[in-house]
């Protein structure tokens, strides 16, 4: 059956209210243990501390960045990461010129395939920084997103 | 201004008019008599028209005399100008041809030769060519910008444009300001449309993909997501060719979402080279082309890095490029052409595929003089009945030109000028915004400036004009914005079209410089520093975020033009250039 018809049946027949009673959908049991710090760090170095213990990194060409060149609406730029390193921890995504760069973090476990797609906030033209840690070292790749006022069409 | 075609055939002569076709064998020798007998080549003709911007009748059209290029581009095409862009493609001066592909001598050259283009003229040539290939042997395609630009345009909401190319057997299309009418608009109007529609890089967002409203269109693919056919296969006699379509990319951006909120763009190059490499796989066709969208630019980083692309039609930056720049890629070569706009060219390529290959082609860009061609009875008879309704209205006679009045040009043209004063007059502006089309018709030195010529320059469906205030910083951020659209040195962050055009204000402008650094010096006309923290009144039109709440601009503009009895220029607001000296896009 198509997506669509999928999405529409599950909600229809209470897939959602299932998985809530569940606790499979308590914010609570998440947010338990969510790393505040590095969420609120407002420069680069002090969120990639809090969040993958430290700011040092390596550049990484096994890193897949996918984003928009120019974002058609800041609010919602989807990105797409992706890796072939082994051992993935965590992905983390920064926008480095964000008031607040640390946006997103995903923890893998060893049977999770290191793979996210996700949509973030930005405010400007930045950089889109992915940051991946395994074995104990932190890799990343970047990404230039323009974020514009728009018109002109030309 | 109308002559006789036996004394325009004359003037040829005299004029030592080498033929229109710089490239080909007979650039050399004097054909005063047929210069539209276009050699046959080959197995495949493809011809292109783009960006055409719905002017169904012939026309004026003066080609830039700034067309700067930065970083990788710099002196390359299409970044050429005059006699720069002469020399680098061998076309002799004070011709025909040098008349057609630049602004040289434009006010003299375009009294003696008149005016280019008109559906009519063109269809006379895409039937001659149609019957001199042979059945079959022949593809046109549209690179879009077609629906958009003119009243008529406008009031039929594009269904006159695709009337027109029903008529002319337009094959395969793909789009731009298509996309600026509704969606559900669009999506009617290519039911209508009787060739096929492709987009390899339209998708539809996630959140739409829920209940998408048009589920059941035929070109909605919901695996891929794609809300148009990404390619279509025509099969000319023995050869199988699949033209796969690029829209601009950046349509969102540079036009407004609202209209489209369900559709998302984007440039999707490694899509691209995902559509590619599967046809290769699975339909194997003889020959792969693209009608593009993209821009000049764009189509050569593109080509750079999509590989077994045999020929990208290109549209959208309106460059007539005599001949096609040749790239290098990881699987060979790709040509990548760029065929003007407003009607003014058609781009014929032939080509010999054999064994599955393009073994060879012949390309020209052949201007359409409407005084060379006859006019096909039965598109002017239906240009005729379309523009009936509304000849009162578009034939109302505003004002005299006592000036060229043109508009393409990086940083600003005659008729932009005259936009930005009406604005500024009649809204009771300090300054003016008016933005950086490349579309837009020429109206020569004497002649009326009818409603007509206004709506050419003027015609979108986001017309409206605003009045507020807006902070020094405010208007630097925009000038900074726009100026990186066009001089990003990776054209994948260019998007949109020339400078923003401005009224009561001069700048200077470094263009080799980075983002945010190649505005400063800005001052009102008199001199005064324009301010960080200080608020000016400012006056403009074609807001993209949401609708602005005054009049729609060509009210503005027919208001300033009826309280006068001609025009004249009187200052032209166009910035000081840092950096550029020696750079061939300048004249």
């Amino acid at each position: 059956m198509n997506r669509r018809v999928f999405l529409q049946r599950s909600l229809a027949s209470g897939a959602v209210a299932l998985a809530a009673s569940s606790g499979l959908l308590v914010p609570g049991t998440v947010l338990a243990s969510w790393n505040k710090a590095a969420f609120d760090a407002k420069d680069m170095a002090s969120a990639l501390k809090g969040a993958v213990g430290s700011d040092s990194v390596e550049e990484s060409a096994d890193i897949k960045i996918k984003a928009p060149d120019i974002a058609e609406n800041g609010a919602v730029v989807p990105v797409t990461v992706s890796t072939t390193i082994k051992d993935v921890k965590t992905i983390s995504i920064f926008s480095e010129k964000n008031g607040t760069p640390l946006v997103a973090q995903f923890d893998f476990d060893s049977s999770s395939q290191p793979f996210i797609s996700t949509r973030i906030k930005m405010g400007k033209t930045s950089n889109v920084v992915a940051v991946v840690n395994a074995g104990g070292k932190n890799y990343q790749a970047k990404k230039e997103v323009k974020v514009t006022i728009g018109g002109c069409g030309g | 201004m109308s002559i006789s075609r036996r004394e325009f055939i004359k003037l040829m002569g005299l004029a030592g008019a080498a033929g229109m076709l710089p490239g080909s064998a007979f650039a050399a020798k004097r054909k005063p008599i047929d210069m539209y007998e276009i050699p046959k080549f080959g197995n495949v003709c493809l011809m292109h028209m783009t960006d055409c911007h719905a002017q169904l009748n012939p026309i004026y059209f003066r080609e830039p005399s700034m067309n700067l290029g930065v970083g990788g581009a710099y002196g390359k095409a299409p970044h050429l100008v005059g006699e720069k862009l002469l020399k680098h493609f061998a076309i002799p001066s004070n011709s025909l041809a040098s008349h057609a592909f630049s602004y040289l001598d434009f006010d003299q050259a375009a009294s003696q030769y008149g005016k280019v283009g008109g559906f009519a003229h063109l269809t006379s040539l895409v039937k001659r060519l149609r019957s001199e290939r042979g059945a079959g042997q022949s593809l046109l395609l549209d690179g879009g910008d077609t629906w958009q630009g003119s009243g008529t345009s406008y009031w039929t909401r594009g269904m006159d444009m695709v009337g027109a190319c029903n008529l002319l057997g337009v094959d395969v299309m793909t789009g731009h300001w298509e996309y600026t009418y509704k969606d559900h608009e669009v999506i009617h109007n290519v039911q209508k449309f009787k060739g096929d529609f492709v987009a390899q890089n339209v998708g539809i967002n996630e959140d739409a993909m829920f209940d998408y409203r048009f589920a059941d269109f035929d070109g909605y693919d919901e695996d891929s997501g794609r809300a148009f056919k990404p390619y279509v296969i025509k099969k000319m006699n023995d050869v199988r060719v699949a033209v796969i379509g690029q829209a601009f990319p950046y349509t969102p951006i540079a036009n407004p979402q609202r209209f489209i909120p369900d559709w998302t763009f984007g440039i999707q190059d490694e899509n691209m080279q995902a559509v590619v490499d599967d046809l290769k796989a699975n339909e194997k066709p003889d020959l792969i082309v693209v009608i593009s969208h993209n821009g000049m630019d764009v189509d050569l980083k593109m080509a750079s890095r999509v590989s077994g692309i045999d020929v990208i039609f290109g549209g959208h930056t309106h460059d007539g490029m005599p001949a096609p720049t040749t790239v290098k890629n990881a699987g060979g070569k790709t040509l990548v052409t760029n065929a003007g706009s407003n009607g003014k060219f058609l781009g014929v390529m032939d080509l010999d595929v054999r064994g599955g290959k393009l073994v060879d082609y012949r390309y020209n860009l052949v201007p359409v003089f409407s005084n060379l061609l006859p006019a096909d009875k039965e598109m002017q008879s239906y240009i005729d009945k379309v523009r009936a309704p509304y000849l009162d209205q578009l034939n109302e006679k505003l004002a005299t030109a006592e000036e060229t009045l043109y508009r393409r040009g990086n940083f600003n043209g005659t008729f932009d000028q005259l936009i930005c004063d009406a604005l500024t007059e009649v809204n009771d502006a300090q300054i003016s915004l008016s933005p950086g089309f490349r579309w837009g018709t020429t109206v020569l030195n004497g002649q009326d400036i009818t409603m007509d010529n206004v709506m050419d320059q003027t015609c979108i469906t986001y017309p409206e004009t605003y009045r507020r205030e807006m902070s020094g910083a405010d208007i630097k951020l925009i000038l900074e914005d726009v100026s990186d659209n066009l001089f990003n040195p990776d054209p994948y962050y260019q998007q949109g079209g020339d400078m923003v055009r401005v009224g009561g204000l001069d700048y200077v402008c470094e263009p080799n410089k980075t983002f945010g650094k190649r505005i400063s010096s800005m001052t009102l006309n008199d001199g005064t520093k324009i301010q960080d923290d200080k608020k000016y009144v400012v006056s403009g039109w074609a807001t993209v975020s949401s609708k602005a709440p005054g009049r729609p601009i060509w009210d503005v503009v027919a208001d300033y033009l009826r309280a006068k009895d001609t025009v004249k220029i009187t200052k032209l607001n166009t910035p000081k250039l840092i950096g550029v000296k020696g750079n061939p896009g300048l004249a």
